[in-house]
């Protein structure tokens, strides 16, 4: 087995010097029931040439988005990634450390974490963030328990569309919490009261359209409560402007370096203000000098944390995503100032010309005349939303999500081309009745 | 032509101060927005038609960000990197986190657009390759473990706990056991443990092992039936097992009866995993449920503190409360559950269907060893710690007794005579040039050194580690002490002041 170095030989003088003749002397505290019988029943060890033939021949069953005109978003976004991006996250002391508990041998790790966190507080208008979450499902649900730690209330106010799967979460994560509960505002602030521990909004919102938050930072100002904006798109931060005046922004960096790939592992991140931060859920990097006074990076803020407080922390969190926080680092490292805003501003247009298109289909109503790079579109009566994503992958056109009985919310990214918004337009004329 | 002139004091200041921290193959590396602000970005994106907004709200103002080209943005990380151990350059002996070799092959497979360009919410029939992995990862999970139920969407360790620990909560509340509100969580256990049951609502009961390193029957009893005479407010136990003290939980057997009789359920942390896989099924030892890390026993790599994934894996009773969605097949097709299709569940605890590019890393690497690769892999893996304790056990104490399990626990107690401590050990082996092992954790035992070794070291590196150890030792027992507590010296910066970190905290970059 290609993986495993040790020798028969040296496998008999290490039970030698323990003094053992067999290997399963060493496991003789284990009940006998609980032994395999010989050995599992699977398969024995394949050699690198079969398994590529194996894992292709699944890849190959699969109809991957650059087979396909593409216009699904919903919570991931397909962007183009530089080379550069994997090509780093590819290095042997990126890949293959583990989480910076050594702090003089891991000053890579904490450098680039460092560095993400600056770049997320600055792109969410916030003043500090930290080193990531799993997604940008568990980072909202994270966001309102923190917010009912810090109000000590117990009642989450939905304040627009928020992504199904992120509501669905949270409703998973109160469940357990005596008391706790979401309710949904409809847009209306009257919905905040005095026992709302946070207003959570989602911006743009699962149906595209960008928020303001002066009026839901006046009623939460008023009633105590905290605001929480929600992002999924983080492409949109370079457009529209930064949730600022919210208390925790939290979301999904997916579509800054990290693939779709079939729905993880995505970039949770969350952000809030300074003073905070010991509410705050995660690992968190700081800078510090060592010894000579020459600066440096450690984790941070460990008394929050489960190793350190047990039952007491603020969340059970240990592996979160670094990985993908480099690859997104790397990613917005290469865009800069400039490259970010002007990829946003691609998505957008894109989003125009798209919008443009299918507004010419007969029948067929845009559902928000506002949006950044993902809209909701009306189908004319007798059609299911359902049914025409699936008849559009037929034709390899990955349509975009059915949101509901006869809304498909579609995207386009600076990958769409004019050539695929025609595709589209003349499939919807096609499959559309 | 002229003299050159000679450097101004400027000039040569700047020089010192490069020569200073950056020499040979060290650089010293400044954050990305202390870098010259470049005209353009490292990326060239079409130019933008200028098409009237649509957004409905302002344009965004400066943000603030740096702008470097493409080569300074390379150098930028590869010089970071250089500041980083890994698995692939050396011994990691990181007890409880089993840092093996990553195959490469599970980075190239993972990478193939049919499985990193597919979205998760196409239609299933365009992803049934996808499906069909998680549904086989699914099943080797279940046969290694001898758990049917499996829900692969957890993104972490921990989140297979909250999967877990849900599911237990969700299983009482169906059976209206509202009175059980009690989980056991022995000392030594992860500290994810009890606060993962805190996040379910339950109040915690700790039992203490620090006498044996384990969970005795006598110290359970006392734990189970502390406020009940039949333990009927017990809603269960988490246990690693093998535990963090590197020992197989000897009394497991009589434990999980007295548990179960009680209505109790197992939940087996299975951060040590890696110790079982291939030879031992938690299943036949009474295990209720049980995450398992594949970025430990399944050699996804870590990345520097992530993505992992958490999968658990249940009995036949828990099987209807797991988290959603999980894949079902259907003649010769592959879906996920539908919204509401199991009411049973205890929800959903993620976007999306869990941290798939791990799936097939890990699925990879599974086929790459097969039932007896697997086998091998938890034997050398077991041999290797017990090798270390084993030439070890004069020159550093070992609390327990008994053969350890796939890791080697030693406390600092003959060194801190001298002065040094678990922290001063642990900082002279980066000197040495290898990754110190877990240190101070457990936490049942004073300066605890937990050592991991798995099974992808050879002996020869095995050896290079043990006489670094007892050199260290012998060091500490000559008296030569006082230069342990400068190390590291010849790691990139020197030790760091966690303290002023913690009171100060720096969290970002900021313009002055």
């Amino acid at each position: 087995m290609r993986y495993l170095p040790q020798t028969k030989a040296a496998r008999k003088e290490m039970m030698d010097a323990i003094g053992i003749d067999h290997v399963d002397e060493l496991f003789v505290q284990v009940p006998k029931k609980a032994f395999v019988d010989g050995k599992c029943d699977l398969p024995d060890h394949k050699g690198e040439l079969e398994i590529e033939r194996i894992m292709t021949s699944y890849a190959n069953e699969n109809n991957h988005a650059q087979q396909n005109r593409f216009f699904l978003g919903a919570g991931v976004y397909y962007h183009h990634i530089p080379a550069s991006v994997d090509y780093i996250i590819q290095r042997s002391e990126f890949l293959t450390a583990y989480t910076p508990y050594q702090p003089e041998i891991a000053q890579g790790t904490l450098q680039y974490l460092f560095e993400f966190q600056t770049f997320i507080a600055q792109i969410t208008g916030q003043e500090v963030a930290n080193a990531s979450l799993y997604d940008g499902a568990t980072s909202m649900a994270e966001a309102a328990l923190m917010a009912m730690r810090i109000t000590k209330r117990s009642k989450v106010c939905l304040g627009n569309n928020i992504h199904p799967q992120y509501n669905e979460v949270l409703e998973t994560y109160l469940r357990n919490n005596e008391g706790a509960e979401s309710y949904e505002a409809n847009e209306s602030t009257d919905a905040v009261q005095d026992d709302t521990a946070c207003v959570i909004i989602q911006s743009p919102d699962f149906f595209g359209k960008p928020h303001v938050y002066d009026a839901w930072r006046k009623i939460c100002d008023e009633k105590g409560a905290l605001l929480v904006v929600v992002i999924n798109e983080i492409v949109s931060l370079g457009m529209l402007p930064p949730p600022a005046d919210a208390d925790i922004v939290c979301g999904e960096a997916q579509s800054i370096g990290v693939p779709m790939g079939f729905g993880g592992p995505h970039l949770g991140f969350f952000a809030c203000r300074q003073k905070y931060i010991r509410q705050m859920p995660g690992r968190v990097c700081g800078e510090t000098v060592d010894a000579d006074g020459n600066r440096g990076f450690v984790l941070t803020l460990s008394t929050r944390e489960q190793h350190i407080r047990r039952e007491k922390a603020t969340s059970n969190i240990c592996t979160n995503q670094g990985l993908c926080a480099l690859a997104f680092t790397v990613h917005m490292s290469l865009l800069g100032e400039d490259g970010f805003k002007q990829l946003a501003t691609l998505n957008h247009e894109a989003a125009c010309k798209l919008a443009d298109a299918v507004e010419s289909i007969k029948g067929v109503k845009l559902v928000n005349d506002t949006f950044f790079n993902e809209f909701a579109i009306e189908l004319p009566e007798g059609n299911n939303a359902n049914d025409v994503v699936q008849a559009l992958a037929d034709k390899n056109i990955i349509a975009g999500y059915p949101a509901n009985e006869n809304t498909i919310l579609l995207t386009a990214t600076e990958i769409v081309t004019d050539n695929g918004i025609n595709a589209l337009v003349e499939g919807f004329k096609e499959v559309l009745k | 032509m002229t003299n050159p002139a000679p450097l101004n004091d400027n000039e040569l200041e700047s020089v010192m101060e490069i020569n200073d921290r950056t020499r040979g193959l060290n650089y010293d590396e400044n954050l990305l927005w202390e870098k010259e602000h470049n005209d353009t970005a490292g990326v060239d994106l079409v130019p933008i038609a200028g098409t009237k907004s649509r957004t409905g709200v302002a344009q965004r103002g400066n943000i603030g960000l740096p702008q470097v080209s493409e080569p300074e943005v390379v150098r930028h990380f590869v010089r970071l990197s250089t500041k980083n151990y890994s698995i692939d350059s050396g011994f990691f002996p990181l007890g409880s986190c089993t840092m093996k070799h990553n195959p490469r092959l599970n980075e190239k497979v993972a990478r193939l657009p049919g499985l990193s360009m597919i979205h998760p919410l196409q239609p299933e029939s365009t992803v049934q390759g996808a499906i069909k992995i998680m549904y086989e990862l699914q099943n080797w999970l279940a046969e290694l473990t001898n758990l049917p139920g499996i829900c692969l969407t957890p993104a972490a360790g921990a989140h297979g706990e909250l999967a877990g620990v849900m599911t237990i909560r969700r299983a009482h509340d169906a059976k209206g056991h509202t009175q059980k509100t009690i989980m056991l969580v022995p000392d030594s256990a992860h500290g994810t443990n009890p606060a993962t049951a805190k996040m379910c609502g339950y109040d915690i009961r700790v039992i203490p092992t620090k006498e044996t390193g384990r969970v005795t029957v006598e110290a359970f009893k006392e734990a189970l039936y502390a406020t009940d005479p039949k333990g009927d407010d017990i809603a269960g136990m988490m246990v690693t097992n093998p535990n963090t003290c590197g020992l197989f939980e000897t009394d497991i057997a009589d434990v999980v009866d007295l548990l179960h009789e009680a209505g109790g359920y197992f939940y087996c942390d299975g951060a040590n995993f890696n110790a079982l896989v291939g030879k031992i099924r938690p299943g036949d030892f009474g295990v209720d449920v049980m995450h398992i890390n594949l970025h430990k026993t399944f050699s996804t790599p870590h990345g520097g503190g992530g993505p992992g994934s958490g999968p658990i894996c249940v009995a036949e009773t828990l099987r209807p409360y797991i988290p959603t969605p999980i894949v079902v097949k259907e003649g010769d097709k592959y879906r996920f559950e539908r919204d509401g299709e199991r009411e049973t569940s205890c929800g959903r605890l993620k976007g999306y269907q869990g941290q798939f590019g791990m799936h097939v890393r890990a699925l990879s690497y599974m086929l790459s060893h097969g039932a007896d690769g697997l086998k091998q892999v938890s034997e050398d893996a077991v041999l290797n710690a017990n090798y270390i304790s084993a030439m070890l056990k004069d020159d550093y104490h070992a609390p327990f007794e008994g053969p350890c399990m796939h890791e080697a626990l030693f406390t600092e107690k003959y060194q801190a005579e001298k002065g040094v401590t678990t922290l001063d050990v642990a900082k002279a082996l980066i000197e040495y040039g290898m990754h110190p092992m877990t240190v101070y954790f457990p936490l049942v035992v004073n300066g605890a050194m937990l050592v991991e070794p798995t099974e992808t070291e050879g002996k020869d590196e095995l050896d290079r580690f043990i006489n670094v150890m007892k050199k260290i030792a012998y060091d500490v027992r000559s008296g030569d002490t006082e230069k342990f507590h400068d190390y590291p010296q010849a790691a990139p910066v020197k030790r760091l002041d966690e303290l002023k970190a913690a009171r100060e905290p720096k969290l970002r970059w900021q313009s002055v």
